[in-house]
């Protein structure tokens, strides 16, 4: 006779990043349900659209997420940009593009140190983190801030790169390719990881679709949808395809994430060579009347922010999807019937987000 | 970006009906957004199929009515029903997983329900 | 399937220098553009208040009549909006951040 018991998980656990709480249901040793709830961090931040001036809330934007920030600052700039029908000079376009594209490369960096941190591996934690350390340089070296960029403006970006530098960026994404190949070759032939990601938290084509999961975890099963085919900032120039795999488990998830790794320094190379002069802002005048709903592609998938206007300074309501809260049912369907030691792995396979998800 | 974002205006009865369209035309559900105005709550239902994207708009008078949920067509909208039943005070019927207030932890219940500013007029 | 993926690396760090930085003793260089602290030359400034208005958290208080400019560096985020929309241009941003403190006390000038 097996018994149920319910196990609470979070919001403090050491492999968590950041806090949630799920009662896990078990009969002995098998997770038979899994409840989630939120709400530790929740800062209102939708509610401060009414006491700061639309340009002001660039700022309080970025701050929502300290790994995806600077595509918070983007997508928020970008609806009121569709607005106020503000045409964005091309160089800034581009220059959005190259910084998306870092912001990618070292939110999947951070994501793969943290797996193997997740199954025990922490040498190879380590030295994730360490490559981590030098994408952070050079974004350091253009915006002047490691994690929030402060660089995302209406109209255009605050601060320009110049073309010696675009190169030396270019130079050293190249060595640190070679490095990055090394250590995520650990991830895709190694036995003992390969044991633990291969067959776990599969998700059929179909069940991921109807449960409106976004990002990695929907292209691992088969689906090829990727908000930056949508064309905003410099997209619609480059030539790129999203990264499918087909087998759905964790190991694929894994898979898309490294392949995608390699993907962006590509994305960077085209951006870099194809970059034209010119001025780096527009003027903004007048008040923001109307509403949009703008979609971009963050690092964990398609966020969508709704801005609705009035005529005012304020706007009259701001509301931000995030990719992990849409990610959420996927993650409660995974988790039925696998073993209370995979449930760490599987909570972080679809990269939780949380104080993006409760802002 | 320039797709075309289409807003279709219906009633809090047809919701159910016009879900169950999108789920047999391929559509996925994208996000359920709710915005407080002066004279009520309007609540927009949004879905996406290969970036073709459309909305379901409908409009609710008074705190005491009751909104159909969509949950047994879609199930990940529970997250999103909960959510705003959490913050905003509105009331679901029949939502498959009804956690009846204590989704999000808060310390003050319904933290975006402001007093209205006009009285809503008398059906 | 390969056998230990992971030796390389492990070979090659066994003989090459710790990454790691002893800090206190050693510290990193900052970066040219770095944002940090925010200076001003207190003989240029008007006390117009334009930085008091822009300023996203308002950390900056602008004492007309009494002359006095005040700053709270805990507030502060380094954004450089004053920096941008001074008339006089006498602030400006240094590459170091604030050092941390024990007390909130504001800088006046």
């Amino acid at each position: 006779m097996s018994k149920r018991t319910i196990i609470p998980f979070g919001p403090q656990h050491p492999v968590l990043p950041e806090p949630i709480h799920l009662d896990l249901v078990l009969e002995d040793e098998k997770v038979v349900e899994a409840i989630p709830k939120i709400g530790f961090i929740h800062r209102g931040l939708e509610r401060l659209v009414e006491k700061k001036d639309f340009l002001d809330f660039v700022y309080v934007a970025e701050r929502i997420c300290g790994i995806c920030s600077f595509i918070h600052g983007l997508t928020y700039c970008v609806a009121l940009e569709q607005i106020m029908k503000i045409e964005v000079p091309p160089r800034s376009q581009y220059l959005r593009t190259i910084w998306s594209e870092l912001s990618r490369i070292h939110s999947h960096l951070m994501w793969l140190g943290l797996i193997a941190d997740a199954f025990g591996f922490e040498s190879l934690f380590m030295h994730c983190w360490r490559l981590r350390e030098n994408i952070l340089d050079i974004i350091e070296e253009t915006t002047g801030g490691r994690v929030i960029f402060g660089s995302a403006k209406i109209g255009g970006v605050r601060k320009d790169i110049a073309e010696d530098k675009l190169a030396e960026i270019v130079a050293k994404l190249g060595i640190y390719e070679r490095e990055i190949r090394e250590i995520t070759n650990v991830f895709i032939k190694d036995s003992s990881v390969k044991h633990r990601l291969v067959g776990v938290g599969v998700l059929t084509k179909d069940e991921v679709y109807k449960l409106g999961a976004v990002g990695p975890t929907l292209r691992a099963s088969g689906v090829a949808m990727d908000m930056r085919k949508l064309g905003y900032a410099a997209y619609n120039k480059i030539n790129f395809e999203p990264i499918v795999e087909t087998s759905g488990d964790s190991y694929s998830r894994c898979q898309v994430r490294i392949r995608e790794l390699f993907q962006s320094i590509d994305i960077i190379r085209q951006c870099v060579s194809k970059i034209e002069e010119g001025p780096i802002e527009a003027a903004v005048t007048g008040l923001p009347n109307g509403e949009f709903f703008a979609r971009t592609e963050q690092p964990r998938g398609e966020v969508i922010y709704y801005a609705k206007a009035d005529g005012t300074r304020f706007l009259k309501r701001l509301r931000v999807r995030t990719p992990t809260f849409a990610n959420l049912p996927a993650l409660i369907k995974m988790l039925k019937g696998c073993e209370l030691a995979d449930v760490p792995v599987l909570v972080l396979t679809i990269d939780p987000c949380i104080s993006c998800t409760e802002r | 970006m320039i797709e075309e974002q289409k807003i279709i205006k219906i009633l809090v009865g047809d919701l159910p009906k016009k879900s169950e369209e999108f789920y047999c035309g391929g559509f996925r559900l994208a996000q359920i957004c709710c915005a407080q105005l002066d004279e009520g709550w309007e609540l927009s239902y949004s879905f996406d199929n290969n970036f073709e994207f459309v909305s379901l708009r409908f409009f609710v008078n008074s705190i005491e009515s009751v909104i159909p949920s969509i949950s047994h067509i879609y199930w990940s909208s529970f997250i999103y029903e909960n959510e705003i039943a959490d913050l905003f005070g509105l009331k679901f019927k029949d939502i498959a997983i009804d956690y009846k207030g204590s989704f999000y932890r808060t310390q003050v219940k319904q933290p975006f329900s402001r007093p209205k500013q006009k009285k809503p007029e008398a059906k | 399937m390969s056998f230990f993926p992971m030796a390389k690396t492990v070979l090659k760090s066994m003989f090459k220098k710790p990454v790691t930085r002893r800090y206190p003793f050693v510290v990193r260089p900052y970066f040219k553009n770095t944002r940090g602290k925010i200076k001003v030359d207190i003989n240029l400034c008007s006390f117009c208040g334009i930085c008091q208005k822009k300023c996203p958290t308002a950390a900056i208080k602008v004492g007309r009549n009494e002359k006095k400019w005040r700053i709270d560096r805990l507030r502060c985020i380094a954004c450089g909006y004053c920096v941008d929309s001074c008339p006089k241009k006498c602030l400006s941003m240094e590459n170091e951040y604030s050092k941390p403190v024990i007390d909130r006390t504001k800088d006046i000038y």
